[in-house]
């Protein structure tokens, strides 16, 4: 088994607003080991972009941790020193973002940008930077290298930006690539292409791989396992393939009967009543129970636990004792 | 089958660009190039594409919210694209569009209330009561009540602006509705909502829909035919229910193969590099540079929509007549 690389213990993540403090990440707690790719999925608001932003220490002001711990590579990083996360980030851990037109700077060619990356982060003279930024274009699938170099950003469609920045990303050959909706801004034939891609570098780099999206399907063509959150807490994490074909929790199961598909022509779509709830009305109690179907008495009250099964399949629900169905 | 309720002929829209020089021959974006079909009454007709291939500009020709370049639109076989302007008026009634963002296209100063009242009033719904009975009953139809009558868009979710978005279609009891990327912007679970909610409306109310989206999955579930568009043409139009063979055409096939599902069935087909500059597109076929299958003549001559078999049409030069080759 290979070793534990990113380790989140049991982290708590709130926004202050008026003076009142809202929390949006609640006992979050999971690894990533060297090499894999976990995905997170979930709905807007359910506090998966706010995950990965805590790992790069990117929180906006209103936000801060207020309890747990983030270990990267088995340093604990503490949210107070801006110099010990300014080493950390592209040389350990590096991100990709959902729009690469407005994450890449419009005024610099985007060499320079991918080359401005190894410059900061390792030793290196301009014209090895340069080079380094070449040869991880050239890696990432692009041609007419070297004139690609020299464009500016809005000369590139969105398929070429979204791989202008995973070489960004990966010139430091950091250890881990945080990647947040990276396809969703992208075409479905661009995308297939950005997913190969990304899976191809897993492999070649060994880079592991932190995947957020909206979208299972994305995420099964990605992933070796998933964490599903909901309004702030893990609900369920297990190897992709045992969730979709047996999802424990019943959001989970409820996400997966709403997909439409061509199967479920002339039928209604399963719906799940009402919306996430906002994080200005979250209260005690299973985050899911006022839009769960099998709720029952303490599920409005206790919180469950993440509990853990046999098989390395982990559920926050009730109905499940030790992994198996109760009742 | 019924009369095709919106036939489309040879519509056409080019987007003309500044000349550079004096002498200069204008440029144009073909937005979209000579597109024909027909959607009969009480049919979802789904359109599909990637961005930019000109899938919402032909949903907005239809409505008459973009003027073609020329090109022909006929519902019940009365042509529209050359009326009055008051004439016009009076069939907008009838043909009404959804939009992709209900957050923009909602005015945030006014009430749902006043937004469901204000096409009443423009077309002449005098009686202040009637008009408040219409836009009650509306609003029951697409799931909210009374109490939203008060309310401001901001003070809705995504997936309740997108009902007052239908709801404003709705008032004024159309026939036809362009649904443009309508639930694109919502997450799953709010999505199974709107498109139960499309689904039941177009059974209880006899609608008929141009429903255009990027989204394979919904498309699929949603519409009975779908037409594909590539740079501005249609390279393909299949009944999703009765096709047995699915789609052909090259394209349509990277498309749907690309179509990350949940199950992992689908057989790849990775297309190589981006879609061409729609000022130049590609002579010949528009997918030629693209397409796996390729042969030289698809580089020369422009292949045109021909029937394969009942209700599928392709545009491709490997598919005469009621030949399929594998």
């Amino acid at each position: 088994m290979a070793n534990t690389l990113l380790a989140i213990d049991e982290l708590d993540v709130a926004f202050t607003i008026g003076g009142k403090q809202y929390p949006a990440l609640r006992q979050l707690s999971f690894e990533v080991r060297e090499k894999e790719r976990v995905g997170i999925v979930g709905e807007s608001g359910c506090g998966k972009s706010l995950t990965s932003l805590s790992v790069m220490g990117l929180l906006p002001e209103s936000a801060a941790i207020t309890r747990g711990q983030i270990s990267l590579a088995g340093k604990t990083l503490s949210a107070g020193l801006r110099e010990e996360w300014h080493s950390t980030r592209g040389r350990q851990v590096a991100m990709i973002f959902q729009d690469p037109m407005t994450a890449l700077n419009p005024l610099m060619p985007v060499g320079k940008q991918i080359a401005e990356m190894a410059l900061t982060h390792l030793a290196v003279t301009r014209k090895e930077a340069k080079q380094m930024a070449l040869e991880m274009m050239a890696k990432v699938g692009l041609s007419r290298i070297e004139q690609l170099y020299g464009e500016y950003p809005h000369r590139l469609s969105g398929g070429m930006m979204q791989r202008m920045m995973i070489a960004m990303a990966l010139i430091c050959q950091p250890k881990l690539l945080i990647a947040d909706e990276p396809t969703t801004a992208l075409d479905v034939t661009i995308q297939a292409q950005i997913l190969a891609l990304l899976r191809e570098m897993n492999r070649s780099t060994g880079t592991a791989m932190l995947f957020i999206s909206h979208d299972l399907g994305v995420i099964r063509e990605v992933c070796e396992r998933v964490i599903v959150m909901y309004a702030g807490f893990i609900v369920e994490d297990a190897p992709v393939q045992d969730i979709l074909e047996n999802p424990k929790h019943p959001y989970t199961a409820a996400l997966l009967q709403a997909l439409p598909s061509v199967e479920k022509r002339g039928q209604a779509l399963y719906t799940i009543p009402g919306r996430v709830p906002p994080l200005t009305e979250r209260g005690g109690g299973c985050p899911f129970a006022g839009r769960c179907p099998r709720a029952f008495g303490i599920c409005h009250t206790i919180t469950p636990e993440l509990d853990t099964g046999m098989d390395g399949h982990r559920v926050r629900c009730h109905l499940y004792v030790e992994g198996r169905l109760c009742g | 089958m019924s009369e095709p309720l919106i036939r489309v002929e040879e519509l056409t829209k080019h987007y003309y660009l500044p000349k550079t020089k004096l002498l200069e021959k204008r440029n144009a974006v073909r937005a979209v190039d000579g597109i024909s079909f027909d959607i009969a009454e009480g049919e979802i007709f789904g359109l599909v594409g990637e961005s930019g291939c000109g899938k919402s500009t032909t949903g907005q020709m239809i409505v008459q919210l973009v003027k073609e370049t020329h090109g022909g639109i006929y519902y019940r076989d009365r042509q529209i694209n050359a009326l009055p302007a008051n004439e016009m008026k009076a069939l907008r009634r009838e043909l009404q569009i959804v939009f992709q963002d209900p957050s923009s296209s909602l005015n945030p100063k006014k009430t749902i209330g006043w937004l469901l009242e204000e096409p009443l009033v423009i077309h002449g719904v005098a009686d202040r009561a009637k008009r408040r009975e219409i836009v009650l009953k509306t609003l029951e139809q697409v799931g909210l009540g009374a109490d939203y009558l008060k309310r401001y868009p901001h003070e809705l979710s995504g997936g309740q602006k997108q009902r007052v978005g239908i709801a404003a279609a709705l008032v004024l009891k159309p026939k036809f509705i362009v649904i443009d990327e309508a639930v694109s912007a919502l997450d799953v679970s709010v999505q199974s909502q709107i498109l139960n909610l499309l689904k039941e409306l177009r059974d209880k109310l006899r609608l008929t829909y141009l429903f255009i989206s990027h989204d394979l999955n919904v498309v699929q579930y949603l519409s009975d035919r779908v037409g594909v568009m590539y740079l501005g043409k249609l390279v393909e139009i299949f009944d999703v229910s009765t096709s047995a063979v699915g789609p052909l055409h090259p394209y349509t096939k990277a498309l749907f193969s690309a179509i990350p599902d949940v199950k992992g069935t689908r057989e790849r087909v990775l297309l190589k590099g981006d879609v061409p500059n729609p000022i130049h597109p590609p002579d010949g076929c528009a997918f030629h540079p693209r397409c796996p299958l390729a042969v030289d003549r698809c580089s020369q001559e422009r292949p045109g929509l021909q029937k394969v078999a009942p209700r599928h049409e392709v545009s491709c030069h490997l598919f005469e007549e009621g030949d399929f080759p594998s």
